[in-house]
C-alpha cells in the first residue's frame, strides 16, 4: 500500500458525499420536513462540494484520467490558488461543512460521509500530497528544418548498381550508412 | 448484421430475467402493503410505506445474488460440469464480475429509494406524535400501546425526541446507518480509477461487506414495521372503524382498540444460503493455501520478467487457467492472480511475473535478490497457491479453427496453449480437434518479445522438423517503434530471419487490418465455428467483438471470448 495517493480516494468519497448531501437536502426541502433550513443549507453545501471535487487532481505518478468536461471547473478551482491546492484546507473545510448536516435526519448520511472524506483528505495532507490541475499539454510545434521546405532538386545519392544488388549471403556487408541521417 | 444471438443471446436473456424478477418483487411487495392489514399504518405513512418495503424486497433478492458470482471455486466447478452440456452456458460464467457489478449498482439504487422513503416515514411518524390532538386519527393511533409497550403502531413512542435520535436508538436505524456507510465506502473504493491504481485499497475496503451482511441480517430484528394483528382485524375492521376512532373500546361500538405487531425478520432467509456458500469458498481457499508449494526453478528473463516453476501435490491444470499466488514473506494478506504459462503436459506449473509494483518487487527480492550464484532450494520463499481457476482459454481446443489475439503481456495465456499444442500434436502425435490456429501478438515494444520469442522459435523449429508447417500461423505486430529503429528495419527487410525476433515469420508493423484478417479466415474455412480468444485491452476487445458480429454469416460463425481479471 506504499504508493497510494490517498487524495484520489478522498476525492471519490467527497464527490459521493456531496451528491448524498445534496439529495438529502432536496428531499428535506421538497417534503417540507422539520428543520428544512438545514436541508436548504445541505443543498447549497452539497452542490458546492460537488463543484469543488469534480475536477480530479493530476497524479504525481502515472496517468491521470480526467472526468468528462472537467476543464472549466479545473480553471475555476485553480484560481483559488493555495486554498484549493492544500489538502489541509480541504480537510478542515469538509469537516466544517459537514457539521450542520448532522442536525437533520435527511442530511445525516451526507454529513457522516463528508466527515469520512475529510479524514481521508487529512491523511493525504499529512503525507504531503497536494492538488494539481490537469491542463491540456501544449503541443510543442516542431518547425521542420529549413532544408526540408524546398523539394529536393537532385535524386538521392546512391552507390553504383553493383553494390546495390542484394547480397543475400552477406547481409551485414551489404548494409550501408545513409549519408543523410534518418529522422531527427 | 451478423450472428448477434450466438454471441450475446444468453447474456441478454439472463439480464432480462434478472430485471424481470426485480420488477416483479418491487411491484408485488408494493401491492402487498396496500392491504387492510396495513390500513392504519398507511393512515400514518401513506404510500411511503410501500415505497420503502418494495425496494427492501428487491434488496433481499440482490443481496442474495451478489455473493454468488465471486465464489471462484464454485464457478469453476459449475463450469466444468456445464461444459459437457453447453459451451455457451459455460461462457456465461466468464462474465461473473460484470454481473457482480450490475447487481451492486442495483443494490445502490434500491438502497437510495429505500432510504428516501424511510426519511418520509420517520417524518410522518414524528408528525403523528407532535400534533397531540385527540381528534386526529394519527395521534390516536400513536397513543395505542402506551400501556404494554407491545401492541403499538408508531415506533416513535414519545414527542420529546427527534428523528435523528430515534434513528440512533433503534436497531433498524443503527444497522441501517452502518450498512449504508459500508456500502458507500465499498462503492467509492471500487471506482475504476482506484481499483486499477491501488488494488489493495479496493480489496481491503471491500471486506466491509462482512459488516454489510451482518448489519443486513439484524436490520429487521427490531420489527419496527408494524401491521394490525390477525386477531385484531376481527374485532376492529379498519374500513368500517376508522371513522369511529373516538369510540374505540367503548362498549357497543363494535370496534375494539386495534393491536399491532411487527413482521418477523425475513432477510436472513434470503442471504443465509449464499453466505454459507461464500464461507465455504473462503475455507477452500484457505485449505488450498496451506498445501505445500515447492519452487523448482527460478528464471530471470530480460526486462523484469520473473519465471517461477513450481510443483504442488495433486495440482492439475488445463490450458489458459490462472492461479492466485501468495508470498507470506512479501505480504501476509495479498493474493495476486497470474496466468499459468506452462502446459498441462509438463510436470511442473509456471507463471511469468512482470515486476511492476510493491508486491512483485518483494517477491523478486525473496526469490532472487542480488544473488548471481544458484540459490539453495531451502532458501527459496514459501508460497501458497489458490486455484487453478478456469477462464475462456480452456475452450480453445473445442473449436476447429481458432484465432488467438494477445496484446503485450496479455499473450501469457496463449503461451500455455501453444505449448500444449506442441506437446499434443508433435510429441504425442495425438489427433486434436483443432485443425488450424491463427495467432496474433500485438506488442508496443521490441523488448517484451524475448521469452515468448524463444518459445515461438522452438515451436517453429519443431514444426519444420516434423514437416507440419500450416497448422500454426502467427503474426506479430509491432505497434510502436522509434525512428532510429525504423531505419534498421528498412535495411534488413530482405533478411531471411526477422531482425527483431529471429523468427522466420516477419514482424509486421502497425496494427492489423482486422477486416482483412477476418475476411481471409472466413473464406478459407467456410462452414465452421471459429473461436476468437482475446487477452488484452478493452478497446481491442470491442473492435474484435464488432468484427466477430459483422463477419459471422450463415455458414461461418465467429464466437468471441474475452479473458479478464
Amino acid at each position: 500500500m506504499g504508493k497510494i495517493e490517498w487524495a484520489m480516494w478522498a476525492n471519490e468519497q467527497a464527490l459521493a458525499s456531496g451528491l448524498i448531501l445534496l439529495t438529502g437536502g432536496v428531499v428535506g426541502v421538497a417534503g417540507q420536513f422539520r428543520g428544512w433550513q438545514f436541508a436548504a443549507y445541505a443543498v447549497a453545501a452539497g452542490a458546492f462540494v460537488c463543484l469543488l471535487e469534480y475536477p480530479r487532481s493530476k497524479r504525481t505518478k502515472g496517468t491521470s484520467v480526467e472526468r468528462t468536461g472537467q476543464y472549466c471547473l479545473t480553471v475555476c478551482v485553480k484560481s483559488f490558488g493555495p486554498l484549493t491546492r492544500n489538502y489541509y484546507v480541504r480537510a478542515f473545510l469538509h469537516a466544517a461543512l459537514c457539521v450542520p448536516g448532522g442536525f437533520m435526519l435527511a442530511t445525516v448520511l451526507g454529513c457522516v460521509c463528508l466527515g469520512i472524506a475529510s479524514l481521508i483528505y487529512l491523511a493525504a495532507a499529512i503525507r504531503g500530497e497536494h492538488w494539481e490541475p490537469i491542463l491540456p499539454r501544449k503541443e510543442v510545434t516542431r518547425k521542420p528544418p529549413q532544408s526540408v521546405k524546398e523539394p529536393p532538386q537532385n535524386p538521392p545519392p546512391r552507390p553504383p548498381p553493383d553494390t546495390r544488388r542484394k547480397r543475400v549471403d552477406d547481409l551485414e556487408g551489404a548494409a550501408y550508412d545513409n549519408p543523410i541521417p534518418v529522422g531527427d | 448484421m451478423g450472428n448477434f444471438a450466438a454471441n450475446e443471446g444468453l447474456s441478454i436473456f439472463v439480464i432480462l430475467v434478472w430485471l424481470g424478477i426485480n420488477a416483479f418483487l418491487f411491484v408485488h411487495f408494493y401491492m402487498a402493503f396496500l392491504t387492510d392489514k396495513w390500513y392504519y399504518t398507511r393512515v400514518l405513512l401513506g404510500h411511503a410505506l410501500s415505497w420503502a418495503r418494495a425496494p427492501a424486497a428487491a434488496l433481499n433478492f440482490n443481496c442474495m445474488l451478489i455473493l454468488l458470482p465471486v465464489c471462484r471455486n464454485l464457478l469453476s466447478f459449475l463450469r466444468g460440469t456445464i461444459q459437457c452440456c453447453s459451451r455457451t452456458a459455460a461462457r456465461q460464467l466468464d462474465r461473473n464480475i460484470v454481473f457482480h457489478k450490475l447487481v451492486a449498482y442495483m443494490i445502490a439504487f434500491h438502497t437510495a429509494v429505500h432510504i428516501v422513503a424511510h426519511l418520509f416515514n420517520f417524518e410522518y411518524f414524528m408528525d403523528a406524535q407532535l400534533n397531540r390532538n385527540s381528534s386526529w386519527l394519527p395521534f390516536v393511533l400513536s397513543e395505542i400501546g402506551n400501556g404494554d409497550n407491545a401492541s403499538y403502531l408508531n415506533p416513535i413512542r414519545t414527542n420529546e425526541t427527534n428523528p435523528t435520535i430515534v434513528m440512533f436508538t433503534t436497531i433498524a436505524g443503527l444497522t441501517g446507518v452502518a450498512i449504508t456507510l459500508a456500502l458507500i465506502l465499498i462503492i467509492t473504493s471500487s471506482m475504476e480509477v482506484i481499483r486499477r491504481s491501488y488494488f489493495e485499497v479496493f480489496w481491503y475496503t471491500h471486506h466491509l461487506f462482512v459488516i454489510f451482511f451482518i448489519g443486513l441480517v439484524f436490520h429487521g430484528f427490531g420489527r419496527i414495521v408494524r401491521g394490525q394483528t390477525k386477531a385484531s382485524l376481527d374485532t376492529n375492521n379498519p374500513l368500517e372503524c376508522d371513522k369511529e376512532f373516538e369510540n374505540w373500546g367503548v362498549n357497543g361500538s363494535g370496534c375494539a382498540v386495534p393491536e399491532f405487531a411487527g413482521n418477523p425478520p425475513m432477510t436472513w432467509k434470503w442471504v443465509v444460503g449464499p453466505m454459507f456458500l461464500y464461507v465455504c469458498e473462503r475455507l477452500v481457499r484457505i485449505y488450498r493455501s496451506h498445501q505445500k508449494v515447492v519452487i523448482t526453478k527460478v528464471v530471470m528473463h530480460p526486462h523484469k520478467t520473473l519465471e517461477l516453476q513450481m510443483k504442488r501435490k495433486g495440482f492439475h491444470m488445463e490450458v489458459g487457467q490462472y492461479v492466485f499466488i501468495q508470498c507470506p514473506s512479501a505480504s501476509r494478506l495479498e493474493w495476486h492472480p497470474f496466468t499459468l504459462t506452462s502446459a498441462p503436459e509438463e510436470d511442473y506449473f509456471s507463471a511469468h511475473i512482470r515486476i511492476v509494483g510493491d508486491w512483485t518487487e518483494a517477491l523478486y527480492q525473496a526469490c532472487v535478490g542480488d544473488k548471481t550464484q544458484p540459490q539453495e532450494a531451502w532458501k527459496l520463499p514459501k508460497l501458497a497457491i489458490d486455484g487453478p481457476f478456469g477462464t475462456a482459454s480452456e475452450d480453445v481446443f473445442r473449436y476447429e479453427v481458432v484465432m488467438l489475439v494477445g496484446a503485450g503481456i496479455g499473450v501469457t495465456p496463449f503461451a500455455s496453449i501453444l505449448k500444449s499444442v506442441w506437446y499434443k500434436r508433435i510429441q504425442n502425435n495425438q489427433d486434436v480437434f483443432t485443425k488450424k490456429i491463427y495467432f496474433y501478438w500485438l506488442c508496443p515494444e521490441t523488448q517484451a518479445f524475448e521469452w515468448f520469442a524463444d518459445l515461438l522459435q522452438s515451436l517453429e523449429d519443431q514444426m519444420a522438423e516434423k514437416g507440419v508447417t500450416d497448422f500454426l500461423s502467427y503474426n506479430i505486430y509491432l505497434t510502436r517503434w522509434k525512428e532510429t529503429e525504423a531505419a534498421h528495419f528498412r535495411v534488413h527487410h530482405e533478411a531471411e530471419n526477422d531482425p527483431i525476433t529471429g523468427l522466420k515469420q516477419k514482424t509486421l508493423y502497425g496494427k492489423p487490418n482486422w477486416d482483412n484478417e477476418f475476411t481471409n479466415i472466413a473464406t478459407q474455412h467456410p462452414g465452421t465455428k471459429v473461436g476468437v480468444f482475446l487477452c488484452g485491452p478493452q478497446q481491442l476487445g470491442k473492435s474484435l467483438e464488432k468484427q466477430c458480429l459483422s463477419h459471422s454469416e450463415e455458414d461461418v460463425k465467429f464466437i468471441f471470448n474475452k479473458e479478464n481479471f
